[in-house]
């Protein structure tokens, strides 16, 4: 027979890697610069077809966005320390493995629990009080949300994801109804700002103002670095961390252990919840005191991006968070500047995360081809 | 060519990275013939096969079927080659007859002729003297059954070469035989079979030709009539070894575990184990046979306090006096003293985390030792690395995920875990299953010395042989329900198999 008329091996295959083919850390490293500079690559095409500029000019023009003036510095600084906390706030549950796509109703929750406190006690209570009572309410609310798909998953086994999902179309309907009882302006639908005069409830932009000039958000930041680090080491060095990991892994194995699961799913959901009440809060008396259906404006899915992207390690995740704020606020610049509208800096942002999480398939499959020896 | 050969394999070769899973493997399967291909886990036997029916592709070398060169690219290749494998796992729709999984995916008229099909069969089963109904649903079937519809589909779909993936590890002795009768009739009907086992005396019982591989590499094609065990262990190992597994009579017995009319009911509402009740006894190995599925499983996880328990009673006898465990869970029982170690059969998946490192699964346990909130990771690598030294585990360290570990590695971490709690009663379910045999006889070592030492031993097994020669009573299961409890030191293996499917209420 000649060998000509053997079929031949097919040209190219996907490939698993397995355990004696997993990518080495450097090399991981190296994928994903490449990926971010391939993004880049694209959208500077996408620029220059669009605006016939150097893209060089309008990469510059998205550092310029981001952090050309002190007041950007901190604008990036505050989006991202609330993409971390939110993103910090589900990762016990993803690390459980428990799909909560909910984050955003936790948000709006915390929010409208805020907002109600800075209205109704504003006036009688100030200072420390008044937080105190802001955060207790705005946890309570973010906990109140989360635990209820948990205990529903815990004892009936029921789908998280859709439950966490209807559970958020609930919290938009909830802010609607009191952006309307709450409104400024007669038929606006809008609260417009809480406590304008008084600035009651509002976190304070002046702390440390002597460092940093009287307009920052030092203690977002400080607040949130805090959770992070608490966060780090609940998830790494606690024994709670430990069964989180281990039902995540395997809940035949949690039971075998002597877990009880059915508690740590609750337990887990309420901590999750909780922080993104506290999340709420942030937004709503840190920024932008006032609350909409926007308030939490994605960031309840962007968040578990930053948290698989993190393989959720906390610190991880302050520097995909940083990553995503600075790209989403460079990118609204030169969309104003060069004339594009605000879905140029959408579809930018979009390239690059498709780049992103693009290249986790390479870090999680081989292609080999013909003739090529395998490598499995 | 030889013409004689339905098979012919040259220098196959098939690297994996840098490691060679297949290289210059050379072989042939004559037309008439049964041939064992024997090899320890990792020897590349499954690779080899995979080639064949059209899994992976070769590297290197030329493989001929009929006396012509072939090359296989994909299962469909296979198939049109007249090459069937049967997996261990079955292909089969449960909500399907027999006879319309026969003919799934075949092309044919938009009117299905069922009772031609039927008749088709029928021929087929006379031909070749199977057992079966072709109208019968799948889910109404028993294991064999399953697995002699997962044969007659090849057959009907003109196999002339068929190989089977360890066809025997679900059966009971008696279905074995009556398989090996089949696959006789086959081989005199001038089909080709490639049977792949580990189980020695099958080998020799049944195939004409022993063809042994190690580490990838074609050791040597034998006549199995000038075969032994011995000489095929030696083939396999490339070393001597000794087949004995050094049971010493029991000193010092007296009863541990009293397990009392205990019924389990699972999740649907099946009835799991109905009304069983034994003894375990320290300073004792009861062993534990039965077809997959019958129940062991259940019974382990209910003395450790992991099952739904309708009722019964599990008493613990210590010096202190006795102690209930149904209604406990397994915390609660650890809590009052009570060490149950458990080897579970799914390692990976109810053992042991993969993801997680050696000391984070040896702490897996004990993680609630210590005060506060935060985990003691020092005492458990401490463990860890004494069990990685005892028992000569090969690991990069103890802080590399399990997962990376081969299957025998694994297994000593799991077992080096659950011994080093010294226990006063062990369970162990398929402790040896997927373990190469140096690696199985360092385990019935490990089991033998916690016997000597006392403790209450409940051996779960599937090799019939095994058992009889390390257990010193053995239970049988059937259905749930318990058909006896042998001594194993005058029972044969008939026997126990008649009481794996029979229901019976002599004990002795």
């Amino acid at each position: 027979m000649a060998k000509d008329n053997l079929k031949k091996e097919p040209l190219m295959r996907i490939v698993k890697r397995t355990k004696n083919s997993t990518i080495s850390n450097k090399m991981a490293v190296i994928v994903r610069v490449v990926a971010i500079l391939l993004a880049l690559i694209v959208c500077g095409i996408f620029i220059f077809v669009l605006t016939k500029t150097n893209p060089i000019k309008v990469y510059y023009g998205m550092i310029e966005g981001a952090m050309g003036t002190n007041r950007r510095v901190w604008n990036t600084l505050r989006d991202t320390m609330i993409l971390l906390a939110v993103s910090l706030a589900i990762t016990p549950a993803f690390k459980m493995k428990f799909w909560n796509i909910g984050a955003e109703g936790q948000i709006l929750v915390g929010g409208i629990a805020t907002a109600a406190v800075m209205r109704y006690m504003g006036a009688t209570m100030n200072g420390p009080g008044l937080f105190a009572v802001m955060i207790v309410v705005s946890i309570v609310a973010g906990m109140v949300w989360g635990i209820i798909p948990a205990i529903f998953k815990a004892q009936y086994n029921t789908n998280e994801t859709l439950f966490t999902l209807m559970m958020n179309y609930i919290a938009i309907q909830l802010t609607s109804y009191f952006c309307i009882v709450w409104e400024a302006v007669k038929g606006s639908g809008t609260i417009g700002t809480i406590n304008q005069e008084t600035r009651n409830g509002w976190i304070s932009t002046s702390f440390l103002g002597n460092i940093f000039g009287q307009f920052n958000y030092s203690i977002n930041v400080i607040l949130v670095i805090i959770l992070m680090v608490v966060m780090a080491y609940y998830l790494k060095k606690t024994k709670h961390g430990y069964e989180i990991a281990v039902v995540g892994e395997s809940e035949n194995t949690a039971r075998y252990a002597g877990i009880n699961v059915k508690k740590v799913i609750i337990r887990t959901m309420a901590i999750s919840g909780a922080l993104c009440g506290l999340t709420g809060f942030l937004l709503v008396s840190g920024s932008s005191h006032t609350i909409s259906t926007n308030t939490a404006g994605g960031r309840g899915f962007t968040a578990i991006i930053v948290s698989w992207l993190a393989k959720f390690n906390p610190y991880m995740m302050l520097l995909i968070s940083f990553f995503l704020v600075f790209l989403d606020n460079g990118a609204v610049q030169i969309a104003s500047q060069y004339g594009l509208n605000e879905s140029a800096s959408e579809v930018m942002t979009g390239i690059v995360l498709f780049f992103l999480i693009g290249c986790e398939f390479f870090l999680n499959y081989r292609v080999v081809f013909r003739g090529k020896h395998e490598e499995a | 060519m030889d013409t004689n050969n339905a098979i012919e394999l040259k220098n196959i070769c098939k690297r994996f990275g840098d490691v060679f899973a297949n290289k210059n493997i050379t072989l042939e399967v004559r037309k008439g013939e049964i041939l064992s291909l024997l090899g320890e886990n990792g020897s590349g036997k499954t690779t080899l096969m995979n080639m064949l029916s059209g899994i992976y592709f070769p590297d290197d070398g030329q493989i001929f079927i009929d006396g012509k060169e072939v090359s296989i690219t994909s299962p469909k290749d296979a198939y049109e080659l007249g090459i069937g494998m049967i997996h261990q796992h079955f292909k089969l729709i449960e909500t399907f007859t027999a006879a319309e999984n026969i003919i799934l995916g075949l092309p044919g008229k938009e009117v299905i002729q069922m009772n031609a099909v039927v008749e088709k069969i029928n021929e087929l089963i006379k031909k070749y003297g199977f057992e079966l109904d072709p109208t019968k649903k799948i889910y109404d079937m028993s294991v064999s059954e399953k697995q002699t519809v997962e044969i007659i589909k090849m057959l009907y779909r003109g196999a002339n070469i068929l190989i089977l993936d360890e066809p025997t590890a679900v059966l009971t002795p008696q279905e074995t035989d009556r398989l090996f009768d089949v696959l006789r009739n086959m081989r005199n009907d001038g089909k080709a079979i490639i049977i792949i086992t580990h189980k020695l005396h099958e080998v020799l019982s049944l195939s004409d030709r022993v063809a042994v591989l190690r580490k990838g590499e074609y050791i040597g094609t034998v006549l199995t009539k000038e075969a032994t065990e011995l000489s095929l262990t030696e083939m396999m190992v490339g070393e001597k070894v000794s087949l004995n597994i050094g049971r010493k009579p029991p000193v010092n017995v007296h009863k541990k575990l009293s397990i009392k009319n205990l019924t389990c009911v699972d999740k649907a509402g099946v009835t799991t184990l109905k009304n069983v009740s034994f003894e375990a006894n320290a300073g004792e190995i009861l062993g534990i046979a039965g077809i997959a599925g019958s129940g062991q499983k259940e019974l382990l996880e209910a003395v450790a306090g992991l099952q739904n328990i309708q009722e019964g009673s599990i008493v613990f006898h210590d010096d202190k006096g006795d102690i209930e465990l149904v209604g406990k869970t397994s915390t609660e029982i650890r809590n009052i003293g009570v060490a149950l170690s458990f080897v579970p059969e799914d390692r990976l998946g109810m053992g042991l985390v993969g993801n997680m490192d050696l000391a984070d699964n040896v702490m897996l346990r004990s993680y609630m030792d210590g005060k506060g909130i935060a985990v003691n990771r020092k005492k458990p690598r401490q463990k860890t690395e004494k069990i990685v030294d005892e028992l000569k585990v090969v690991t990069p360290s103890i802080s590399t995920p399990i997962r990376r570990l081969s299957g025998g590695n694994v297994q000593k971490v799991l077992v080096g875990r659950e011994i080093s709690n010294a226990p006063a009663v062990l369970m162990t379910a398929y402790a040896v299953r997927g373990l190469d045999i140096n690696t199985s006889y360092i385990i019935y070592n490990l089991i033998n010395e916690q016997k000597e030492k006392g403790v209450a031993v409940i051996y779960v097994g599937e090799d019939l042989d095994v058992l009889l020669e390390l257990a010193d009573r053995i239970l049988v299961l059937c259905g749930g329900s318990v058909s006896g409890i042998v001594d194993a030191r005058t029972t044969t293996k008939e026997q126990i198999g008649l009481m794996m499917t029979k229901h019976s209420t002599e004990v002795m």
